[in-house]
């Protein structure tokens, strides 16, 4: 054991030497793991700053065994220390020791019922283990996990910003998805949660899982709140298990869709307050409440769409609020959110709506014009790029020849019988 | 009696200018006799039902005052209709619907008009013998094999259950006839036999495509029969809601019709069919060109003033008035046994028609103004208008509190911009899902086919 941490102290230095020592880590690493107990003593010896492959070995092996409480806390501070500090270089060479070590450490800190000492080290491993920023790691649903329970929405969103294209394992898929929906959920982002439950629902699986299920469930009340209705069919190209199975097993938010898309509010409030248990049991019932009073907002947006003047008395009357007090609460609201232009004028108690304001002159809209441009530019080379691999993969080839043979014979006649005028 | 006296002279006066010679019998309390009136009969006073009946002739004339009975609220309006179905009836041999009249009448018009079971069985008895006879003769045409002879017995056999009331079989002895027929008058007669059996079953889909094997056959056909076809066409259209092309085909009606068709339809329902659909269906260039400049449909016109007149009104943009006529007409029209199912939306697209005209040529309406055009109030109006620009149909936007309508332009260069910015946020959506799914089976296969090495 001593020969192995003289050796990881002279074979650090150098890349190809730090090549040869991993072989002989790995060697070791049986034997490592029968001693976890020495181990600790050891850790000491080892500066994780330079001995950073080493130093992962041991952590890894030392922290395999089932941990108490009082061991936890020692642990999670030498791990975020170590996360910290180690060379980039060196734990890319052995990733599955690094994420295990790092999973471990999401579970002690948990243990410890402190979420929020997690969140920044495993941002630090995410970026230290991720090749590219469109790297998705298996680390990434376990950031998102601690920061939904810290309740750190806002570092989430660094992450959650990146677009994501490579995948290892499609589990860390669904759940960065799930979690980062609820994120952008939290706060308030409904386009940016749409767009990853929107992943969750149709990616390819071959079964249905528990992730999609409920991703499809927050799924259709974000997609109410934020479009005001919701297509009953899923796009052709979700897996056709997710278009079988996901209606049946979530009919109560089917059915609040179709009692939505009636506008009718007094019945969409029957209907909630019916089924109360079950969106309460899904966890979902501020979700369900939002979605209820998005109706009225949407409501009122139609209005404006008809109305240049109406007044209070008459919103409230249409969209079916209480008072005129109540509707001056939502155009108010509306307007601080950009909803909808309008003033009030509280002396007649009458609402001025006005048309958009943008009138599409500005420096700034230009620039922002052009920067959507240059990214899809960048977004369609990349398809481009994807398609020419494609068409390149020696299996799809293999794939695709083999079905055309069995579907296409008159392709492979060489001399050609007649032609099609 | 004055009353009556005063009423037949303009009757006098119509039925010269209109060209059809009428026997004026003297207004009496039996009404088997057939007096051809051709008096306006769609007003805005209570529906004449005697005058109405004198349209018509043949079973449709049953089956017009059976349905006004069915549908009218008044008592003495209802037995009226019942006792002309009755007397009509006796002249025929349909005893089925001679029961289901007596029925309904439930002795409510006294002895004269009770169960004669007597003359039913007469006529049933007749009718056996006479099936019989059909039966034979045609049984001895086909062992002939003399093309004619069998057409003619198969043409008996569908007038003889015509007659009976046996729709169904009229139907298709009528559609046998065709494997026989020589001429193309033939293949006509055959067509209007079968459109006006189709009619009279409610079966609008064998009328249009009947309609069509007719007009497939030019040569046969004469200025009355195209006048028909048309006239069978377009109610075809009507059942179907389609009131454009149902308003097309009764325009296009020659004045040869006359009372030629009364087994179907009365010239005076061509004029309003045709002028309803049209007002509904029709643009402002349409219904002047097709409509009010149409010298071919004036004269049909001629013989439903109230009609002409409201199609004038809403093209010169009296609506009140035009609104007015159509109120007065409709509990006449819903008596009325083709078009009684349309009236509704008929009227509904006719007022959002108006609606949409009034509004079309101003930058901003004064809704009080509107409201007294339209003799509504203008709570009410701003409900419609609301319903109307939620669909699109205007294109303005309602000031509630001067109770002004702004007509809106839209910038098409701001739209064009939001257009392009949604659609560029699309695309990059899709595209990253794609490429996201793309990776996704890529690495589901690489496991599947490492799995098989």
């Amino acid at each position: 054991m001593e020969g192995l941490v003289t050796q990881i102290q002279g074979l650090s230095g150098t890349a190809s030497d730090v090549l040869s020592l991993q072989n002989l880590l790995k060697q070791a690493d049986d034997s490592l793991h029968a001693e976890s107990t020495r181990l600790p003593l050891f850790l000491d010896q080892l500066d994780p700053s330079k001995h950073s492959l080493g130093y992962l070995y041991f952590l890894e092996a030392c922290t395999a065994g089932p941990v108490t409480q009082e061991l936890a806390s020692s642990y999670v501070l030498t791990i975020a220390r170590f996360i910290s500090s180690c060379v980039t270089e060196q734990i890319r060479l052995a990733p599955d020791k690094f994420i295990s070590v790092c999973k471990r450490f999401k579970d002690q800190v948990l243990l410890l019922e402190e979420p929020l000492r997690g969140v920044a080290p495993m941002l630090t491993a995410i970026r230290k283990l991720q090749s590219s920023s469109e790297h998705l790691t298996a680390l990434h649903p376990e950031f998102l996990l601690l920061c939904l329970l810290s309740k750190c929405y806002k570092t989430a969103l660094s992450i959650l910003e990146d677009d994501i294209f490579e995948v290892d394992q499609p589990r860390d898929l669904f759940l960065f998805c799930y979690y980062g929906g609820m994120i952008s959920i939290g706060q308030k982002q409904f386009r940016k949660a749409l767009e990853l439950l929107h992943n969750v629902v149709t990616a390819p699986m071959s079964t249905v899982n528990a992730i999609a299920v409920e991703a499809f469930k927050k799924y259709i009340l974000v997609s109410l709140i934020h479009h005001g209705q919701f297509p009953t069919n899923l796009p052709k190209y979700a897996s056709s298990v997710a278009q079988r199975n996901l209606k049946n097993l979530c009919q109560p938010y089917f059915e609040l869709a179709s009692s939505y898309s009636n506008g009718k509010i007094a019945d969409l409030e029957t209907y909630v307050e019916a089924n109360k248990d079950k969106f309460e049991s899904d966890n979902n019932l501020g979700l369900v409440k939002q979605a209820v009073s998005s109706m009225y907002k949407r409501n009122i947006q139609r209005l404006t769409q008809t109305y240049l003047t109406l007044s209070l008395q008459d919103i409230a009357n249409r969209v079916q609020l209480n008072s005129p007090k109540e509707a001056e609460m939502h155009v108010l609201q509306m307007i601080k959110d950009g909803e909808i232009y309008a003033t009030i004028n509280q002396k007649d108690g009458m609402v001025r709506f006005l048309e958009d304001p943008e009138q599409y002159k500005t420096c700034e809209m230009i620039e922002r014009i052009d920067s959507s441009i240059q990214r899809l530019m960048t977004v369609s080379k990349k398809l481009n790029v994807m398609d020419e691999l494609m068409s390149c993969d020696p299996l799809y080839l293999a794939k695709a020849g083999r079905e055309r043979q069995r579907f296409d014979f008159d392709d492979f006649d060489n001399v050609p019988q007649r032609y099609n005028i | 009696m004055d009353g009556e006296d005063d009423i037949s002279n303009p009757r006098m006066e119509e039925m010269c200018a209109n060209g059809i010679v009428g026997v004026e019998d003297a207004p009496s309390s039996s009404t088997s006799t057939t007096e051809r009136k051709n008096r306006p009969i769609i007003s805005g006073e209570q529906l004449d039902i005697e005058a109405y009946a004198g349209l018509y002739s043949g079973r449709t004339k049953i089956t017009r005052l059976i349905f006004i009975a069915n549908h009218c609220d008044s008592t003495p309006m209802q037995l009226e209709a019942l006792r002309m179905a009755y007397d009509e009836i006796k002249k025929g041999e349909n005893t089925q619907l001679f029961r289901e009249v007596v029925q309904k009448i439930d002795g409510r018009l006294g002895p004269k008009y009770s169960m004669d079971a007597a003359w039913c069985a007469t006529v049933e008895r007749k009718a056996e013998q006479k099936k019989e006879k059909l039966e034979s003769e045609l049984n001895a045409y086909r062992t002939n094999l003399i093309k004619e002879s069998i057409r003619m017995g198969y043409n008996d056999f569908g007038d003889f259950y015509y007659a009976h009331g046996a729709l169904g079989d009229a139907f298709k002895s009528y559609a046998r006839t065709r494997d026989y027929c020589t001429t193309s008058k033939h293949i006509i007669q055959m067509c209007l036999s079968a459109i006006l059996v189709s009619i009279e079953m409610g079966q609008f889909t064998h009328v249009t495509s009947y309609v069509s094997k007719a007009e497939q056959t030019p040569e046969a056909l004469d200025p009355p029969t195209t006048a028909k076809l048309h006239c069978a066409a377009g109610l075809a259209h009507l059942e179907a809601k389609k009131y454009k092309l149902a308003a097309r085909k009764f325009l296009e009606v020659g004045p040869e019709l006359g009372n030629s068709y009364s087994e179907v339809i009365a010239p005076q329902d061509v004029a309003t069919y045709g002028g309803l659909c049209a007002l509904a269906s029709f643009d402002r260039t349409e219904l002047k060109n097709k409509v009010i400049d149409n010298i071919n449909f004036r004269n049909f016109l001629e013989l439903v003033p109230e009609v002409r007149e409201l199609i004038n009104d809403f093209y010169s943009s009296h609506y009140a008035s035009c609104l007015e006529y159509l109120g007065n007409l409709k509990s006449n029209l819903m008596l009325d046994i083709h078009i009684h199912d349309h009236v509704e939306t008929l009227y509904d697209q006719i007022r959002s028609k108006a609606l949409i005209q009034y509004t079309h040529p101003f930058v901003s309406v004064d809704m009080r103004m509107m409201a007294d055009a339209f003799k509504t109030s203008v709570a009410g109006l701003e409900k419609e208008l609301e319903s109307l620009i939620a669909d699109n149909q205007i294109q303005a936007r309602i000031d509630s509190h001067n109770k002004i309508l702004y007509a809106r332009h839209a910038d098409q260069r701001n739209a064009t911009f939001q257009r392009v910015l949604q659609t560029g946020n699309e695309f990059d959506l899709d595209v990253r899902a794609m490429l996201l799914r793309a990776n996704l089976l890529k690495h589901e296969y690489n496991i599947r086919a490492s799995r098989k090495i």
